[in-house]
């Protein structure tokens, strides 16, 4: 097949791209940059898109013996990412931008100027392992529980999955990095990413706060009674317990949390850990990554955070939201939040997280 | 590189000596050395004590560029005077005097056909022509072709007594050039772009002109640029510089080339082809409808290597500012190709290439309706 392969820079799309030229495919590096003012270096895990990232890549590209190009995605990463995750943020939400790179960049920006350039599909480091199957390839975890990212990859369709090949599914980090020190890769001990690439700082209150500005407001406990204030309402997280400032302690001296953001009136709501606790949610937008959810109630799991827990649950879709029901609580979950359905390994589909109930 | 280059190149490497030095061997190779110089110095139409060998040709520029402003900053001159479309090592020296020095820099625009402007140039040595420090024009365009009156500028600056550099990296041994007639104070070429070896530059700086350094230190060449002299380079430099390069038979591929791409693509569109006079090697053409980092992929595909303006540090293309200064819009000029021919060009090359291109062009306009 002709291949394009992404490469940030680090050691896994370096040794995807490395596997995937080695099992025999025309592949083409490619490198995307994120980033309209790229910063010069590269700090610990923090952020890619730098000078140095794109210098990697090049230099991997070289040492596996493929072309290598740079594309220009800023503008679509802007607007379909780092916008969203502004607006989203404005508007209460948590939302999760590797998922939405995912989404519109990767596997929608680039496979389709891919596929339009006559390439078969996109290779990416991804851990993540495609079966092909009687209704087509489907998304399964990869080996690797630790490093498994199917979660991000949840909200890929059948089409973009067809397009989608990811060569590290079968194998553990540990020896992806032996391996890339063996076939020669400069960035074998590159540390990984973790953090936000577009937020080099690592602090996103503060990224958020230099963006959206920062309006005092009121924290309320359940009953509506103010207990202190805020000091911009996106900065706080469900479930958040520490760093509220309360002055009035609860009657019986528990710790109170971040039950809800509410953006339109700015008022961040607490109480009690059992106040947290949720039972269903339901998702709107869902995406399949297989056969469609049907409105009959199904056993499966729903993972609702990128290395969170599989959680038991019973899930349907009624033609509008996508409805789990969990089988023991949950101690908070933010709306904006992905919840993706699992049937064992695999990845059923996902939606974003509207609403929650007790 | 020229083969005799390499030959060349190979017997002074496995010479010890250091040109500098007094013992025999360092006289050996400095013997060498010079009768390079006095080759070049021939071809060059200068003298060869006015050359000055640097480690490049954007050595040569920077020295150039940032050495006149300051001699004559030093006589109440602050202004800097260059084209639109010089090479980025003639126009970032020139910003950054400008960011971190105090100069005043003012670029001369171009005519749609890619020449200097004149008349504007004149305007402004007429009302400021004794503030301009120095004037820097390339002799020809690297991403055009285009040829530059150096002549006349050089005839306007007199009037003024401001001294002229001109980026010859493009022209050297393509089109005729001397240094003497032309009547600059400075000029610079490169070795790799004659088929001579990489890392190797000249400033031709006339005599009794003496310019603040950048490198300091063993003072080799004329005080202005120290550093041990590269002999093996040097040597190349010469015998590529003396190795005739089949100039008419470039200039008549060219022609089969443009006029075929014309043929097979009706609505594509040389730039700067109206200009009097080209390079007869570079070829640049906009496609419309395509994106160029999209063509050379597809053209890289099929073993066929093209170039686009120029990329930032990140790599990602930008729009060529040569292109933008002749008229285009930021998306004429991402549609747009530059093709070199050299000495090792085929017909059956251009042939290929001519063949291969409406389906390139099909499938980049296809790409880019993404
Ligand atoms: C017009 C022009 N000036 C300067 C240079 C820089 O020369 P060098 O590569 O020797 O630094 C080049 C080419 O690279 C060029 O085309």
């Amino acid at each position: 097949m002709k291949l394009i392969a992404a490469m940030s820079g680090g050691v896994d799309s370096a040794v995807a791209a490395a596997r995937a030229a080695e099992a025999g495919h025309e592949v083409t590096g490619v490198h995307l940059a994120l980033a309209a003012n790229p910063q010069k270096y590269r700090s610990g895990a923090r952020g890619c898109c730098t000078i140095e990232d794109s210098h990697d890549a090049r230099r991997a590209a070289d040492v596996v013996g493929i072309p290598f190009y740079i594309w220009d995605m800023a503008e679509e990463f802007h607007q379909g990412v780092v916008e969203n995750f502004l607006s989203e943020y404005a508007s209460g939400r948590t939302p999760n931008p590797c998922l939405r790179c995912n989404e519109k960049i990767k596997f929608a920006a680039v496979l389709d100027r891919a596929r339009a350039m006559g390439f078969d599909g996109v290779v990416t480091g991804h851990y993540a392992i495609t079966r092909e199957g009687s209704t087509g390839k489907t998304l399964h975890r990869a080996i690797d529980n630790s490093k498994d990212q199917s979660y991000v990859l949840a909200v890929l369709t059948i089409e973009q999955i067809a397009g989608a090949i990811f060569p590290l599914g079968d194998t553990e980090k540990v020896d992806i990095r032996k391996e890339a020190a063996e076939r020669g890769l400069y960035v074998a001990n590159k540390p990984d990413s973790h953090d936000i690439c577009f937020v080099p700082s690592g602090n996103n209150a503060s990224w958020l706060h230099d963006r959206l500005g920062s309006e005092v407001g009121p924290i309320v406990d359940q009953s509506g009674t103010k207990i202190g204030e805020h000091k911009g309402a996106y900065t706080y997280t469900i479930g958040q317990r520490k760093g509220l400032g309360l002055s009035v302690p609860t009657e019986d001296g528990s710790p109170r949390f971040v039950l809800k953001i509410e953006p339109k009136t700015n008022t961040v709501v607490v109480g009690s850990r059992e106040e947290l606790a949720i039972t269903k949610m339901f998702g709107e937008k869902p995406v399949w990554c297989g056969p469609e959810v049907t409105d009959k109630p199904t056993q499966g799991f729903v993972q609702i955070r990128a290395h969170g827990q599989a959680l038991p649950c019973e899930y349907f879709y009624d033609g509008n939201q996508l409805v789990a029901t969990l089988e023991k609580p949950l101690l908070g979950l933010a709306t904006g939040q992905a919840m993706v359905i699992y049937d064992g390994d695999r990845v059923v589909g996902s939606a974003t997280v509207s609403e929650t109930l007790a | 590189m020229v083969s005799g280059a390499i030959e060349a190149m190979r017997t002074q490497l496995e010479k010890l000596g250091n040109p500098s030095s007094l013992h025999t061997q360092g006289r050996e190779v400095r013997k060498e050395l010079e009768l390079a110089r006095e080759q070049l110095a021939k071809v060059i139409g200068c003298h060869a004590s006015e050359i000055i060998f640097t480690g490049s040709g954007t050595e040569a520029n920077n020295t150039a560029i940032k050495g006149l402003y300051w001699k004559n900053r030093a006589l109440g001159r602050n202004l800097v005077v260059i084209s639109a479309i010089e090479h980025h090592a003639i126009l970032d020296p020139a910003h950054w005097l400008h960011d971190h020095d105090g100069a005043e820099v003012v670029s001369i625009g171009v005519t749609k056909s890619g020449v200097v402007d004149l008349d504007a140039l004149k305007v402004l040595i007429d009302n400021r022509g004794d503030e301009i420090a120095v004037i820097s024009v390339m002799h020809s365009n690297n991403e055009t072709g285009v040829i530059q009156p150096i002549a006349q500028i050089v005839a306007m600056a007199n009037v003024a007594s401001i001294p002229v550099h001109s980026d010859c990296v493009q022209s050297f041994c393509k089109v005729p050039l001397s240094f003497a007639e032309l009547g600059l104070t400075a000029m610079t070429l490169s070795a790799h772009k004659i088929g001579g070896p990489l890392g190797i530059g000249i400033l031709v700086l006339k005599r009794g002109i003496d310019i603040p350094a950048i490198l300091h230190g063993g003072g080799q060449e004329r005080d202005i640029r120290s550093g041990t002299l590269n002999a093996p380079s040097i040597v190349g430099f010469a015998v590529a510089a003396t190795s005739s390069i089949p100039v008419a038979e470039i200039a008549e591929l060219r022609e089969e080339f443009t006029s075929g791409v014309l043929a097979e693509i009706p609505d594509a569109f040389l730039n700067g082809d109206s200009a009097q006079e080209h390079l007869p090697g570079i070829v640049n053409i906009t496609f419309p409808g395509t994106e160029s980092d999209t063509l050379l992929l597809l053209l890289d595909s099929k073993g066929i290597s093209a170039s686009t303006g120029s990329a930032c540090t990140a790599g990602v293309q930008r729009p060529s500012h040569v292109l933008l200064a002749m008229g285009h819009n930021d998306k004429s000029a991402r549609s747009s190709l530059r093709f070199s021919l050299g000495a090792t060009t085929t017909r059956d090359e251009i042939k290929k290439v001519i063949e291969l291109l409406p389906s390139v062009i099909e499938q980049a306009r296809t790409a880019n309706l993404r």
